[in-house]
């Protein structure tokens, strides 16, 4: 029994010892953390986005989107661009959740006219060297003025307008079909956000 | 004399990776560039020179029926310091090293010295144990990350070395690759070793 007691008391000590630390190095780190997550986010934005001067990872519009497999609503956050409180552009997130392994996600800047000012592959797990040129400036390149109008949203080999890579055309099959349900999203509530109060 | 055995042991004649063969998991899945073998061994470094420390340090308190529980917390701890570090101040690598940063708890190398060494020996030693370990396990990734590197895209830590006109071996920089190398680096560290006695 006494040498029961020592066991736990010996465990709970070292325990409490490591939560201790923990906790004092979760307070250092934690401002320094977010910090590094806002400025990654910003650096996407600033990718896909046209020049602004507000920050728009805090002129934010959240939509519901559908929901998920437990039935829980899935937010779509809208991002909003501004120069001379003009609106320039908005950036949202999509998920291609059929790449050739795991989701692709992917970051789309739309201008006012509903036209792609750019996007950006925010992280993905294809294959490297075939499936990750999807990371390359000349598959990303593609999609820069295209919109829902003027383009035909398919891989060339499945007869559309976008230029697969060879050897992978899974991944940017996937990513294209991602993009064009994120405008017709986009197109479908552009009124509540590009008008919508910032939330 | 004998600190100086106890850090040099573990750079060659007791290299984690290449003799001992410990530690097999991180080796092989995250030295696709040197910079992440590099980036990686430190991380271990530090993990295992700060748990073989505070192991020896209370390596008369702890009941030997709890020890090995003890020690994996004393390990979890370290390493979740240096998760919330390279996140907060090396974030790049941070995101490239992924899902192996936490990993490390498990890396049997630093449970094996805990255990071996540092749960039997005075504090300095396991410093100097930990630390010699660590460079060597360090040198031993760089190695494998370097020679992946320059056959799988024809550059070590970023720089060119075959020119532009260098079409890669993809391969290597695929799961078989880390096997192959690691395979033929071993195969012509015992041709020297057998040629040296």
């Amino acid at each position: 029994m006494k040498d029961m007691s020592r066991l736990l008391i010996t465990l709970t000590l070292i325990a409490a010892g490591a939560g201790l630390i923990l906790s004092l190095v979760e307070s250092v780190t934690r401002e320094p953390i977010k910090e590094q997550r806002r400025l990654q986010m910003l650096k996407a934005l600033s990718a896909v986005l046209p020049a602004f001067d507000n920050s728009p990872d805090s002129d934010i519009v959240n939509l519901e989107n559908g929901v998920d497999k437990k039935g829980q609503p899935l937010q779509v956050r809208f991002y909003r661009a501004r120069k001379d409180n003009q609106l320039v552009g908005t950036a949202f997130k999509v998920v291609a959740p059929d790449g050739y392994s795991g989701n692709i996600e992917v970051m789309v800047g739309v201008k006012p006219d509903q036209q792609i000012n750019a996007i950006e592959i925010l992280a993905h797990a294809e294959t490297p060297g075939l499936g990750s040129k999807i990371e390359e400036p000349r598959f990303k390149d593609l999609f820069k003025d295209k919109s829902l109008d003027n383009t035909d949203w398919r891989v060339k080999k499945d007869g559309g307008q976008f230029d697969q890579i060879t050897g992978a055309t899974i991944s940017p099959r996937a990513i294209v079909v991602a993009v064009k349900k994120g405008l017709e999203f986009y197109r479908e509530h552009s009124t509540e956000i590009t008008q919508g109060g910032p939330q | 004399m004998n600190l100086i055995k106890e850090f040099s042991k573990g750079i060659w004649k007791e290299n984690a990776v290449f003799k001992l063969l410990l530690g097999m998991c991180p080796v092989l899945a995250v030295t696709t560039s040197a910079e992440n073998g590099l980036g990686m061994g430190l991380a271990t470094t530090f993990v295992l020179v700060c748990s073989n420390s505070v192991v020896a340090l209370m390596r008369k308190l702890i009941p030997s029926k709890v020890r090995i529980p003890a020690f994996i917390i004393i390990i979890a701890t370290f390493v979740t310091v240096v998760q919330l570090c390279m996140e907060a101040w090396v974030y790049d690598l941070y995101k490239a090293l992924g899902i192996f940063i936490p990993l490390i708890v498990v890396n049997c190398l630093i449970l094996g010295r805990a255990e071996a060494f540092a749960s039997k020996r005075p504090v300095v030693d396991s410093v100097f144990d930990g630390v010699g370990m660590g460079l060597g396990f360090t040198l031993s990734l760089f190695l494998l990350g370097s020679v992946r590197e320059l056959f799988g895209s024809g550059a070590v830590l970023g720089f060119s070395i075959f020119g532009a006109g260098y079409q890669p071996i993809l391969l290597m920089i695929l799961p078989p690759g880390a096997f192959i190398s690691l395979g033929l680096l071993l195969a012509a560290m015992n041709k020297f070793e057998a040629g040296k006695s």
